[in-house]
């Protein structure tokens, strides 16, 4: 076990690697001279070349590489080019918002799409699954940003049994006060392709001969579903969660900018538009690392959920 | 998969003319074809994007909606069906009563007066051209008084094209490095597997918004870094393909005969991989149809002096709080009929091309 640990972790290194130097090279290669971004708008040429200076833009490449690579890993990415806030600090004041919004929506679109998926997969070929299969394919077919500005006017503007938008310094009222409406919107978005992914998943299973076994013996259909075909649709169930998980810690875009929440996937969009390298540059690496440190999990929990498999 | 008649073989038949009555097989394509031909949804999927095709012929070549930027009706012009807003609501009604309070004679106190005569002479000698401002327009008119109607047939145009464009590029990339890292395998195959890795270990959307940080905005930079950033897919399962491939008795008899690696890939496992690699190219080309709206709505994607389902999605934001939901309609039924359609048609030729 603990050599296993030992031996994903090294594998993680080149790519690693390799999504550092693609960063590097991707914003050094094309992007803007950052000292012409840092310096006021009427900068002489003089300041301009100081701050290069500073940075260490005169250094050969191979030395920008190392100092970039220094401070990933002593964790120092640096400060915003636009706030001058420590990127570190950024991170762990926006990402609370993040997760309040992400956190639920990725348990309740699971916990519901399991069962309407199990439900659909049992009565397959009947009206019920074709009529949800349908329903599925339309729901689809839709914009999320659609769902999100007629939810927003429905819900919000018409209906009032949610705030618009807005959020506060107290979790528990953005829980329960501004969350509850981005939640609900992006449940219902995810719900359509989880409910058709997860329902092919019990199919599979549900054409072993262990189910037919099961019922040979006399257990209920109940039993025969949750015991046994829930348990054994819970790996592929379980890869999917854990590939939606860096997910999570960057949030919907969309949903962020629409509602005007404060996290992470907002300050990233800013940053694209202020041209603010370092933080794009940061959290991009972060999500890289987390990326692969839930797949890592992933492959742990098999283990968890089904004694066969062996890790090696 | 003996039962799949391969191609190299079925064209070296052809080249021998064989006049013998002997009835040949139908390729892959004739007999998926004629699978596909009896699935009823998708026929009437391939009606529906065909006449999008044709629609997006019509816009692209300027037949239809070329001008869709002219500012043909009142501001937020209701839809025909619904009649004419009432006065208030358009800012027609404030220049209607400024007309009809400023017939009072005051000529005789009007130091101006003599002159009104030789200024309208002057003034006679410039051609307005007074265009007239429709009350109501088809499906409606945006913030500009255009009209969505062509406007959304225009920005089907241009989302339909960002979609298949990107997945053409997305495509390209993918398959190549899946046909020579599944082919070749060994250094290649490593080198490319770490290019794969690498991407794929950020998400898609962070990739994305990398790129444009640095590579900027507009319609030709959006379907390069879509197609730069969305081709793993693809190169998963054309790799796997291959593998598959290069080991069957039909690639080692290619080689028997001396068929270099380069004719083996392209000419013999290319033609029967290629369903694969077009049934994935149109499930992304849905993919990308909806990034480009969400793009366009961050600010991303298309350009504001263009138009796409995304941009009038976006412009829909404000309109529908003020009751405008035409613009929001219009592009909600464009896209969601030509994705439908798409993706059942997608799915339609799956089914016939791989019957298994």
């Amino acid at each position: 076990m603990f050599a296993y640990l030992l031996r994903r972790l090294w594998q993680m290194i080149p790519t690693l690697l390799g999504v550092v130097l693609l960063i590097f090279f991707l914003f050094r290669k094309f992007g803007v001279d950052p000292a012409q971004t840092l310096a006021s708008l009427n900068a002489t040429p003089r300041e301009i070349a100081e701050i290069r200076q500073q940075l260490g833009l005169n250094e050969p490449w191979w030395y920008q590489l190392a100092l970039f690579v220094k401070g990933i890993v002593t964790f120092d990415w640096g400060r915003s080019w636009a706030t001058h806030e420590t990127i570190a600090h950024l991170m762990a004041t926006r990402l609370p918002a993040t997760l309040t919004v992400t956190l639920p929506i990725l348990i309740l679109d699971t916990l519901i799409a399991i069962p309407i998926a199990l439900g659909v997969a049992y009565v397959r070929g009947s009206l019920t699954d074709r009529a949800i299969m349908v329903g599925t394919t339309v729901a689809l077919s839709v914009s999320f940003l659609v769902y999100v500005i007629v939810g927003q006017y429905v819900f919000g503007f018409r209906l009032g049994w949610f705030p618009v938008q807005g959020w506060s310094d107290s979790t528990w009222t953005n829980l329960v006060v501004y969350a509850p409406l981005p939640v609900l919107l992006a449940v219902m978005v995810g719900l359509s392709p989880q409910t058709r992914l997860y329902r092919t998943f019990f199919l599979d299973e549900l054409g072993h001969d262990y189910v037919r076994t099961a019922r040979a013996k006399g257990l209920t259909e109940p039993a025969v579903l949750f015991r046994h075909v829930l348990r054994n649709a819970l790996i592929p169930i379980l890869t999917n969660v854990g590939l939606a998980l860096p997910g999570v810690l960057i949030g919907s875009f969309l949903i962020e900018v629409y509602f005007s929440i404060p996290g992470i996937g907002r300050e990233v969009l800013l940053a694209v538009n202020r041209s603010d390298y370092p933080v794009i540059q940061a959290v991009t690496l972060y999500v890289a690392m987390l990326t692969m440190l839930a797949n890592l999990l992933v492959d742990l929990s098999y283990r968890a959920v089904d004694p066969r498999v062996v890790l090696r | 998969m003996t039962d799949m008649p391969d191609f190299a073989s079925t064209s070296l038949a052809s080249t021998l003319a064989d006049p013998a009555p002997l009835r040949r097989a139908d390729g892959v394509w004739r007999s998926a074809w004629r699978r596909f031909r009896r699935d009823r949804v998708g026929m009437l999927s391939l009606a529906i994007v065909l006449a999008y095709v044709l629609l997006i012929a019509c816009t692209g070549s300027g037949l239809v909606a070329r001008h869709w930027q002219e500012e043909v009706g009142v501001h937020y012009a209701p839809p025909a069906f619904l009649g004419a807003a009432s006065p208030e609501a358009s800012g027609t009604a404030v220049s209607a009563a400024a007309a009809a309070s400023a017939n009072v004679d005051i000529s005789d106190v009007d130091p101006l007066a003599p002159r009104y005569k030789e200024w309208d002479e002057r003034a006679a000698q410039y051609h307005a051209l007074a265009r007239p401002i429709a009350a109501t327009l088809p499906f409606g008119g945006d913030r500009l008084g255009r009209d969505v109607l062509a406007k959304a047939l225009k920005g089907t145009q241009i989302s339909v094209s960002v979609g298949v464009l990107a997945a053409i590029v997305a495509t390209l990339i993918g398959a190549s490095l899946g046909a020579l890292a599944g082919f070749l395998g060994g250094r290649v195959g490593d080198l490319v597997e770490w290019v794969y890795n690498v991407l794929t270990a950020v998400p898609e959307i962070l990739l994305f918004f990398a790129f444009a940080a640095v590579l900027g905005r507009g319609i030709s930079t959006l379907v390069l870094i879509m197609g730069l950033t969305g081709w793993t897919g693809q190169y998963r399962q054309v790799r796997a393909e291959f593998i598959k491939h290069s080991r069957r008795e039909y690639v080692r008899a290619a080689e028997a005969i001396g068929a270099s690696a380069g004719a083996r890939m392209f000419r013999h496992i290319l033609p029967n991989v290629s369903h694969v690699i077009l049934v994935r190219m149109s499930l992304m080309v849905v993919g990308f149809i909806k990034a480009e709206v969400i793009l366009s709505y961050l600010g991303l994607g298309v350009a504001t002096d263009q138009v796409s389902w995304g941009t009038m999605l976006a412009e829909s934001q404000s309109e529908l709080i003020l009751g405008h939901w035409w613009q929001l309609a219009a592009a909600t039924i464009a896209m969601a009929v030509f994705v439908t359609a798409f993706s059942l048609m997608a799915d339609a030729w799956r089914d016939a091309l791989d019957p298994k």
